[in-house]
This record gives structure tokens, C-alpha cells and sequence, in this order.
């Protein structure tokens, strides 16, 4: 005898299913670590090829990416470089701040350690705690660029562990969903804001100013040499532009996410079956055939940054989509804990 | 006065104190097992186990075993200390433990059963019918209510101490929802990676078997006709002073931790919410108090807690552990009718017996405690955590006076008790290796059948010559061993 459900029975019997919450916190926690890694690249970047011209030039364009021109110009006068970088590392009242993210991965971990390995939550104790007790003196000049190697490096060991410690079910597939997603939503902003530094200006053609800028943008994404492997001597903006959007080699381009992402989907639809998938794979699917199609010139012709902004909807929207079908608010006075996160979702 | 046995090595400085020592100070030669711990131990010079200790909290501070204390909001992430020196229990002591613990949750949850159903032991005038039907933690909801093969506690911690002549005694009963077992599997790990010189070819009872023991006792107790019970923990959440507890025993168990939030009624039957949508629950592990269970029978602004849950649970859908109501059991006022309540329902003398009880409801109580109240600990009777006593030897006239006005306008909320000469452990202390008073936690798990955990929590009050134990007020933990021969 067995109870009477008013639910259907689970399509796959045995099959143990992830909870609503643990699948929502484990996709941001990978969100948030993929964007604290490149918000560190970004900032790093930007110290180095700044501080050989105008020591303030540059910084702007990281406030952009992150679309936080109200909130930064409400405290501050201009962006220098002190300014910028206080406020993407240890301004706490910034939620786009490392320290800020750091905090947030480190709420997703707790409510994670059921379920991740203790490898993975002992290196995020660690790290997040390192990060949170960041002050000041710690983000001089004379230290960012360590700072920032450490803060990568963190990032990366963190993927490292839970590649090599994280089961394989669905759990897995939500991490891998959410680093993806902040990977497209990532690159599609670098190329937003950065393209028009790609660009020769009237004075500077040909200088060694361009082609600094242009090394700086590929290596932001941590590009630079994937890129001279690939074309050695096509160092153009369109191609830089082509190689991050289209390139299927290179793990950080939009059409490596955007394929990654539709392979995650299609497991949970299939080895899960789990309901509410189609509409969201048929997105992405739509995005990947518009990328696919066109090329990197035609997308420039018809405005990079109208196409750079299509993409960032489109993947907001999907991103809202899993939240509906995986976990739907519930509509009653439990509804609470998850505002923070969207808030940042943007 | 018994002689102190020699010390030396490690021990050369420890003042012998004037209380039982499992390892220095028993009163006899101790058994060759315990004989070989205390010379494997004295071997270790202290700079080594300095050394080791310091590793140790390296070890627990990465691994975030953290315990917030109530007075203490700022320190969310303190860590509990550990004490790197075991407390060693032989066989034969063992043995006694674990007979007295098993007959003592047999007797409440005959007790359990029959205040919320004939109420025979009340109506044979064996425990006052006020104290139980009048209690706070009496619950109406549970009244002819039939639980699973007659299970209420399900996990119990029974509280024990040791007197000066190393008889244990129980100093109280923990029937809602015992914590601190993650402590003693995590102590145990800790020990093994850091002593392993010291435990090396002993024969010490494993711990590890108790996830899958507590999640066999919790599938055993679903409701009747389940196949493959769905077993959960259902947790206050991240801000809780035992979340780390919570995800420790989820883990060990492979069940999911689900808060409230996770968790609706539909139809009378509980459901969790997955990726796949709701799937049925059958039993579930609360470590929420039952007064947050459920706000549509209980505290309406619990956000913690699921609407419907009494329902499905009245209904026989799903199985709760420990019950509701439980409390009555681990009243303090209750705790001194426990023997008489063993023998009412067992026809068996207590294995383990109380600590002398005065209550303070009752006339003799009160006007003992108010004349002795200097030589007393006097307990409010719903406080857990050791909040709110007072310890009459070491309490200014002051604050004895406070305390006998506070008898005075509530004597039923006090018992008293003599203070008991709690033995000590060897402690690694900040000027060396010092005794420190220790008690006893062992945890008793029942399904079908009572299992006890071999050996058992074991608290430390890490200031000389205090007796809270407590770990909101600075106590600490030991790993316990108990010798299988």
C-alpha cells in the first residue's frame, strides 16, 4: 500500500530530487564567483594598462560595465582609480563589490553545505571570511595587482574543487548553468563597454596606445594569448569582438556559454525529466542560431550595442525563466530570504 | 581520603585534586586499558600537545564548526573549544551507562504515552496532575493522539554526572530536541587525525555508526504502509546557533535540510519543494521547537514553521521526532519524579539514579531550599542552557538574598539540588595540564528498539574550578572513549 498522491508519481523511480532552494542557491553561487573572478581580471587590467598614460583614465568604463553610475556618482566626484577600486573591493554598502559578492556567496554556501563537499565549503570559509576582512590598506596601489592575482586564484581553486568534488546530479548541472549564464551576461558587457576604447581615435592610429588597449580588452577576459594563437596577426577590433562572441574554442566566448547552457538544460529535460525546460532551451536556441548566423560585421553594421543588449535581456529572461519553473515563490507569508539576490540579478 | 595514584611525565605538575578522576584520581588501580592511555599521555611533553592543540583549532576554524551564543550576537562564527586530552570510560562503566540511559527512555515514553492518553500514573496519584496537565509544555493537541509504535522521544540526551566517589547521576533529561552529537563524531574525527600515537591499537568504540542508525530509527517510525520513507531534517535556518549540527546530521544521514519554506501541507499530506516539483515527505527530524512548528495551531507569527503540519501529523501522515509535548517530560519539576515514575511503569529500581531534588511547589522543597539555599543549586525549571541558576557556595550575600525573594513569589518555578562534587579530567589549560570538571552527554536514539551511542558528549568547564559546563558559557568538549574490554 502506498499514499495517495494529489501530485504525479516521479517520472524516474529512485530518482531523488533536488530541492527548489538548493538548486537556486547553488546556481548563484556559481554566478557569484564567476563574477567576483572577473570583476578582479577587469580591475587588474585596468590598473596596468591605465598607469602608463593618465593615471585616472580608464576607471569609468569598469563603473559602466557594471552600470553603477547612480550609485557610485551619489558618493564620489569623478572615478580615479583610488575611488574605484575602494568601491569595487571593499565598499560594503556596494552590493557589486567583491567584498558585497563575497558575502552573498558565502549565505549561498551555508545554505549549501548539506549538500556541497566539505572540500569545497572549508576553501569558501576560508576565502570568503579573507575577503570580508578586507580593508583599506589592502587595496593600495602597491598591492592591487597581488590582490587581484589572490582573488582570481580563490576563484579558481574554488572551480577546481567542485569540479573535482561536486556530485554529479543535478545539483552539478544548476552550478554549471548559473557560471555560464554570468559568463555570457560578462562577456556581452566587457564588449559593450570596451568596444569603442577598440576603435582608433584620430590622433592615436596605429600607436602603441591601441594596440595596448586593444591587448587589455582580450586580456580582461583572459584572452590575449588564445587569441595570438588564433589569428596571429589579425589583432583588428572586429575580430577581437568576433573572437570573444563567436570563437568555439575559447571556454570564456559567448557561443562556449551559450552552448554549455543549452547542453545543461537538455540533461535536466532528459536524464531528469524534469518538466518546464522546452520554452527556456528554445531561448537559448534562438540566441546561439542569431549568433551563428551572422557575423561579426554584419552584427557591428547593425549596432554591437543594441545585439550586446538584446543578448543581456534575453539572458535575463531565461535566467527568470528557470527561476519560475525550478523555484516558484511561494505565495504565502514564507516567501522570504531570496531579495538580495535579485536585487543584484541585473 | 584516597591516595592519588602516581603522576608523571605530562602529569608531573597536575595538582591531584580532591575529586574523582577517571584517569588520576579513581579511588583503585585503574584497569590496564585506562593504566595504558594514562602513560601513553604522560609521555607527551606539553610543548608537543600545545603544538597538536593548535592544529586542532587551525582545523576547526577552517572547517567553520561554529556555535553562536545567545548573549553574544557579534561572535556568530566562535569556535567551540576542544580539548585535545579524552575522557576514557571502561567497558564495565560503559556498560552501566547505557542500561540506565535505555531503561530511563523506556519509562518516558511509557510515561509519554499515558498523559496523553489514560493518564493512569496521575490518576494513581504518583506525580501531581497540576504539574503535568498544567505544564507549559503540555500539549492538547497530542491528547489520544497514537504515535508510531509508541515513540515520542526519539532522540534523547540524558545528562550525567559523576560524584566524588564516581557514581553517575542524572542531572537532567534532554526529551525535545538534544543537541551537541555532531561534536562528538566531528571530536572523534579531530582525535583520530591529530592523537593517533595515543589511540593507536586501543580498542575504542567506533561513533560513526550513528547517521545511519538515526535514519534507520526515523524510516522505522513513518507512518505504516511507506515504502522507502522519505526522511528530512527540518531546520530553523543558517541564523540558528546549531545550523552547523543540522547540516552535519542531514549529511551524515544523506537526507535533504529543509526549512519551513520548503516544506507545504496539501491534503493533509507533507510535501517537499523540488526542482520536480512536490514530492512526498513521511518523516520527518525537527530540530524546531514545537511552539514555531506549525502557525496555525501554534505561535501564529512563526515564519519558520509549516501551516498544516499538526494536521497531517494528527492525520498519521507523517511522523515528527521527537513528538510534540515531549517537554513534560524533561520538565525539571518532572525530573524529580522520574524514579518514582520508572519504577511506576517498569517495576525496576533506576539503574541510574537522580541527583537529590528538591521541589520547591512542595512545602518541605521549599523551606529546605530556603535554609540550605547557601549550600544548594537552585534551578529555574523551564531554562535550558544553565541560564538563570544559582550556585549558592559560590553566590554573594546579594544575590542570595535576590534568590530567596524570588523563591518566595514563585517557589514552583525553582527545584533544588546539593552541589555535587562533579569529578574531573585532565584539561589542557593555559599554565599546563589542570583537572577541569566534566559531564556526560550520551545520546540514545529509538526506533524499534534504544540504541545508545558509545561514549557520548562530553562537556568541560574550561575556568578552574567552574561547574557550567555549559558551552554558551564557556565550556568546551572532549572526545569521549569508551574502551570495548
Amino acid at each position: 500500500m502506498t499514499q495517495a498522491s494529489v501530485f504525479p508519481a516521479p517520472v524516474v523511480p529512485g530518482l531523488r530530487n533536488l530541492l527548489s532552494r538548493y538548486a537556486e542557491s547553488t546556481m548563484w553561487l556559481a554566478r557569484y564567483m564567476e563574477r567576483i573572478e572577473n570583476l578582479a581580471r577587469l580591475i587588474e587590467v585596468t590598473s596596468t594598462s591605465v598607469s602608463a598614460t593618465n593615471m585616472d583614465a580608464g576607471w569609468d568604463s569598469v563603473i559602466r560595465i557594471n552600470a553603477d553610475e547612480g550609485l557610485f556618482f551619489q558618493h564620489h566626484e569623478t572615478a580615479t582609480e583610488r575611488s574605484v577600486v575602494a568601491f569595487y573591493i571593499i565598499d560594503a554598502n556596494n552590493p557589486d563589490s567583491i567584498v558585497s559578492m563575497a558575502r552573498y556567496a558565502r549565505e549561498n554556501a551555508r545554505v549549501l553545505r548539506p549538500l556541497i563537499s566539505t572540500e569545497m565549503w572549508m576553501h569558501l570559509n576560508v576565502f570568503t571570511r579573507w575577503v570580508m576582512e578586507l580593508g583599506p590598506n589592502d587595496v593600495g596601489a602597491g598591492y592591487l595587482s597581488s590582490l587581484c592575482t589572490r582573488l582570481k586564484q580563490d576563484c579558481q581553486t574554488h572551480f577546481g574543487i567542485t569540479e573535482g568534488t561536486l556530485y554529479r546530479d543535478q545539483a552539478w548541472l544548476f552550478y554549471i548553468l548559473g557560471k555560464n549564464l554570468e559568463r555570457a551576461d560578462q562577456i556581452t558587457r566587457l564588449i559593450d563597454i570596451k568596444y569603442h576604447t577598440l576603435l582608433p581615435s584620430e590622433v592615436g592610429i596605429g600607436s602603441d596606445i591601441d594596440m595596448s588597449q586593444w591587448t587589455s580588452v582580450l586580456r580582461s577576459a583572459a584572452a590575449y594569448h588564445a587569441f595570438r594563437r588564433v589569428l596571429p596577426e589579425g589583432m583588428t577590433p572586429a575580430n577581437i569582438v568576433g573572437f570573444l562572441l563567436k570563437n568555439d574554442g575559447f571556454p570564456r566566448s559567448l557561443s562556449t556559454s551559450l552552448r554549455s547552457v543549452y547542453s545543461v538544460l537538455g540533461s535536466l529535460a532528459g536524464e531528469y525529466r524534469l518538466r518546464h525546460c522546452a520554452p527556456i532551451i528554445e531561448r537559448v536556441e534562438e540566441l546561439r542560431v542569431t549568433l551563428a548566423e551572422q557575423t561579426v560585421e554584419d552584427i557591428i553594421m547593425r549596432g554591437l550595442h543594441e545585439y550586446m543588449d538584446w543578448i543581456q535581456r534575453e539572458l535575463r529572461q531565461i535566467q527568470n525563466e528557470i527561476a519560475h519553473a525550478f523555484w516558484p515563490p511561494v505565495l504565502s507569508i514564507h516567501s522570504t530570504g531570496t531579495g538580495r539576490m535579485e536585487q543584484v540579478q541585473n | 581520603m584516597k591516595t592519588a595514584v602516581q603522576a608523571a611525565g605530562l602529569f608531573a605538575t597536575y595538582d591531584i585534586p580532591d575529586y574523582f578522576c577517571e584517569l588520576l584520581n579513581r579511588g583503585d588501580s585503574p584497569p590496564p586499558d585506562l593504566q595504558r592511555v594514562r602513560d601513553r599521555l604522560a609521555r607527551f611533553d606539553l610543548a608537543e600537545l600545545r603544538r597538536r592543540a593548535a592544529a586542532v583549532e587551525a582545523q576547526f576554524y577552517r572547517l567553520g564548526i561554529t556555535f553562536t551564543v545567545y548573549s553574544d550576537r557579534e561572535a556568530i562564527d566562535r569556535v567551540l573549544p576542544f580539548d585535545v586530552i579524552p575522557r576514557v570510560l571502561t567497558a564495565a562503566e560503559w556498560d552501566h551507562v547505557e542500561r540506565g540511559v535505555q531503561q530511563r527512555v523506556r519509562a518516558i515514553n511509557l510515561f509519554l504515552h499515558d498523559i496523553y492518553h489514560d493518564r493512569h500514573i496521575l490518576n494513581d496519584g504518583v506525580v501531581p496532575r497540576d504539574l503535568v496537565l498544567g505544564n507549559a509544555n503540555y500539549c492538547q493537541a497530542m491528547v489520544g493522539l497514537d504515535v508510531p509504535g509508541g515513540v515520542y522521544v526519539h532522540i534523547n540526551g540524558t545528562d550525567l554526572v559523576r560524584d566524588r566517589d564516581g557514581r553517575f547521576l542524572v542531572l537532567e533529561d534532554n526529551a525535545r530536541t538534544p543537541s551537541g552529537v555532531s561534536y562528538v563524531l566531528e571530536d572523534r574525527q579531530m582525535m583520530l587525525r591529530l592523537m593517533p600515537d595515543l589511540a593507536r591499537g586501543l580498542n575504542i568504540r567506533p561513533v560513526d555508526e550513528y547517521g545511519p542508525r538515526l535514519h534507520r530509527a526515523l524510516a522505522e517510525v513513518a507512518p505504516a504502509g511507506v515504502d522507502n520513507p522519505q526522511v528530512v531534517l527540518l531546520s530553523p535556518g543558517i541564523y540558528n546557533a546549531a545550523y552547523f549540527e543540522h547540516v552535519f546530521l542531514a549529511r551524515e544521514m544523506g537526507i535533504p535540510l529543509v526549512e519551513g519554506r520548503d516544506l507545504m501541507v496539501e491534503d493533509g499530506r507533507v510535501y517537499m519543494r523540488t526542482v520536480a516539483g512536490p514530492r512526498p515527505v513521511h518523516s520527518i527530524y525537527r530540530r524546531l521547537n514545537d511552539d514555531f512548528l506549525d502557525p496555525l495551531v501554534f505561535n501564529p507569527d512563526s515564519m519558520l514553521g509549516v501551516p498544516g503540519l499538526v494536521d497531517a501529523y494528527r492525520q498519521g501522515n507523517v511522523t515528527l521526532a521527537n513528538a510534540i509535548g515531549t517537554g513534560v517530560a524533561d520538565d525539571k519539576a518532572v525530573y524529580a519524579y522520574m524514579p518514582r515514575i520508572i519504577r511506576y511503569y517498569l517495576d525496576e529500581e533506576p539503574i541510574l539514579t537522580n541527583v537529590e531534588t528538591h521541589i520547591c511547589a512542595e512545602r518541605e522543597g521549599l523551606e529546605y531550599t530556603l535554609a540550605n539555599i547557601e549550600r544548594l543549586v537552585v534551578k529555574p525549571v523551564g531554562e535550558s542552557g544553565g541560564y538563570g541558576l544559582l550556585i549558592g557556595p559560590h553566590a554573594t550575600q546579594a544575590e542570595l538574598d535576590e534568590f530567596r525573594a524570588l523563591l518566595r513569589a514563585n517557589p514552583a518555578n525553582y527545584i533544588s539540588q546539593p552541589v555535587i562534587s562533579l569529578s574531573v579530567s585532565p584539561t589542557l589549560c593555559p599554565a599546563g595540564v589542570e583537572a577541569r570538571h566534566v559531564d556526560l552527554r550520551p545520546f540514545a536514539v529509538t526506533g524499534r528498539d534504544t540504541w545508545v551511542l558509545p561514549g557520548g558528549l562530553s562537556r568541560v568547564a574550561l575556568r578552574k574550578g567552574s561547574l557550567v559546563v555549559n558551552s554558551s558559557q564557556g565550556g568546551g568538549s572532549k572526545d569521549t572513549w569508551v574502551l570495548a574490554s
